[in-house]
């Protein structure tokens, strides 16, 4: 029962409330604003040519840039995505087409823990079982521990989207006489791409920005990429070395890589906003 | 087309595999969690022999004698994630508020846009800018304020380093605000609107709208989603590592350098000289991992069980 009250006293607490919500949006905002600008107008200084092409100097020394951390990053990622979207699309279908009896609940209800997993253990977890084993830091145990990350996001929003396409669909085509697995491949999958592809680039954009699972799988490089079982350059645990030196021009470069992260992210972010706005449609 | 011509093309087998196929990725994901956990047992197991349940109460972290307990980093974890849902969680209601209710709706779209944009930047940008632009700004103008009028509180008493637990969890407050505004925001858009619809008609203004209609339907919701920012707090590595100081040292002050559970592995695993070292760093792994686990595994066991209607 509400207690009556004089008005004056619920429009009191009305404005009060409307107020501190309006006040926490503020906070919110500026604080926020604040990142980015700062970010954006600390990293844009040392942005250039050399910046994206050279290799990183020792600190003292004018120039140099940060291209073998992009091209690792990128390595990384690629491998990162050829392991974990195939298995997390094939483990999403199952969720959706086969999954609705007890042992897809479990896996549901696991995967969604896993999404939440902190990273770093998953970085423990691929050092126990590939760093030591194959005798040092590599560029594939990064990619392998993005994997393990990626996995369980792409599983999911595959399961989502998959579940958007009505059953109708899957009935006619059913009706024609197609087996379950051409229905899905054919049908199902196409009318969920644009769903799918925006899944993907999510999850392949949550994973370009992780540092701690790479602290100890990839390490990092101040020399390119040589090959998958070597340690690699990457642009996060870059970001993480050069911050933490006490070296200005060090510093300076790790907020040029946090921008070109930072904008990275967005744009992924923003593109695959673009596709779910065109499947609206 | 023949029957036969047609198990030519779609063998039996194939329907087989296929659904072999998606089976087996969907298991891949449990395997995967029962081999983590495996191995993170399997290698903690040097530790846990040495050190057995005192490892969780012990507050020495020494590699030179192997003295190795969890303690401070178990309390660093509790309390910068406490601090930063303290801070995070009325901020983020207000902003869910804001966004749903006060906003000119021509401007909701850009505003949720911007907010789950922001949800999206990498841990390692905020842990930037806690180290170069906050910490100093705390540092020279916050904390000495804050000593000389609420020194008397422990605390808030100690030197204003800006490195430390204090800006640790202002940091993770700031990480974690966008995403548990945009959750709570998609539960309070749940809400039908005929139910606020007919709140408002009886005469109820906008905050008895909130509170007394939209927050109750979406209570399950709501928590779950702080549970969810709980859980991204505790296993946060980045944002923490930057500006807590990594100091194995338990403080009454919030101003004096901690640790974390993740901010120890980030700073220590590559220099773990021996296998008790790293074995004692593996299990802190171990530990993180349970802990998150529960945390999220209670919060989706709840949003399944808890009935869907709640009475009031």
């Amino acid at each position: 029962m509400m207690r009556p009250r004089s008005v004056r006293i619920r429009r009191s607490i009305n404005v009060l409330a409307l107020v501190c919500s309006l006040v926490a949006a503020l906070i919110g905002l500026v604080f926020l604003i604040w990142i980015l600008a700062e970010v954006i107008v600390k990293g844009a200084s040392c942005i250039n040519w050399d910046f994206f092409t050279q290799l990183p100097v020792p600190p003292g020394e004018e120039g140099g840039g940060l291209a073998n951390a992009m091209l690792g990053t990128v390595i990384i990622t690629v491998v990162a995505t050829l392991l974990g979207v195939p298995l997390g699309i094939l483990a999403g279908t199952y969720l959706s087409e086969f999954g609705r009896n007890r042992f897809g609940d479990t896996i549901r209800f696991l995967s969604n823990i896993f999404v939440s997993a902190p990273s770093i253990v998953i970085g423990v977890f691929v050092y126990a079982i590939l760093v030591v084993p194959l005798g040092g830091f590599s560029g594939l145990a990064g990619g392998v521990s993005l994997a393990i990350i990626m996995l369980p996001v792409v599983t999911r929003t595959t399961e989502e989207m998959l579940r958007l396409v009505p059953n109708s669909v899957r009935e006619a085509a059913l009706a024609l006489g197609a087996p379950y697995w051409h229905v899905v491949w054919q049908v199902v999958y196409r009318s969920a791409r644009a769903g799918m592809l925006t899944g993907i680039i999510l999850a392949i954009a949550r994973v370009s920005g992780e540092t701690a699972p790479l602290l100890f799988t990839a390490l990092n490089s101040p020399y390119w990429p040589e090959g998958l079982m070597e340690p690699m350059a990457n642009l996060t645990v870059t970001i993480f070395n050069y911050a933490m030196s006490p070296y200005d021009d060090w510093q300076v470069k790790a907020w040029g890589a946090s921008l070109l992260i930072m904008l990275a992210v967005l744009a992924m972010n923003i593109i695959a906003r673009v596709f779910v706005h065109r499947m609206g449609k | 087309m023949s029957e036969d011509s047609r198990s030519k093309r779609h063998p039996p087998w194939v329907e087989a595999l296929f659904k072999g196929l998606t089976k087996g990725a969907g298991s891949m994901i449990l395997v995967l969690l029962a081999v983590m956990m495996v191995v993170l047992f399997y290698d903690a197991w040097p530790s846990i022999k040495q050190f057995k349940l005192g490892f969780l109460v012990s507050t020495s972290w020494n590699p030179v004698t192997h003295q190795f307990g969890a303690l401070t980093t178990i309390i660093g974890t509790l309390v910068s994630t406490a601090l930063a849902m303290l801070l995070a969680v009325p901020l983020a209601g207000g902003v869910a508020l804001f966004l749903t209710e006060l906003s000119p709706v021509v401007l909701r779209p850009i505003f949720s846009t911007a907010i789950e944009l922001l949800a999206a930047i990498p841990s390692i940008i905020y842990g930037m800018w806690g180290l170069f632009t906050l910490a100093p700004l705390l540092a020279d103008h916050v904390q000495p304020w804050m000593t000389e009028h609420l020194g008397f509180i422990p605390l808030f008493q100690g030197p204003p380093m800006g490195i430390g637990m204090f800006t640790a969890g202002i940091v993770l407050a700031i990480m974690i605000l966008p995403f548990m505004a945009s959750v709570i925001r998609d539960v309070f858009l749940m809400t039908p609107q005929v139910l606020k619809e007919s709140a408002y008609g009886l005469g109820a203004t906008t905050w008895e709208v909130v509170w007394q209609v939209v927050f109750p339907y979406g209570r399950r919701g709501v928590v779950v989603g702080l549970f969810l920012g709980l859980g991204r707090a505790m296993g946060e590595t980045m944002a923490v590592t930057f500006v807590i100081g990594n100091a194995h040292e338990l403080s009454w002050s919030l101003f004096n350098p901690a640790n974390t559970i993740a901010s120890t592995l980030a700073n220590e695993f590559t220099e773990a000289s021996d296998r008790l070292y790293l074995s004692a760093l593996v299990e802190l792994g171990l530990v993180l991992f349970l802990i998150t686990f529960i945390v999220l595994g209670l919060a989706e066991w709840w949003l399944k069980h808890s009935a869907p209607r709640e009475k009031r």
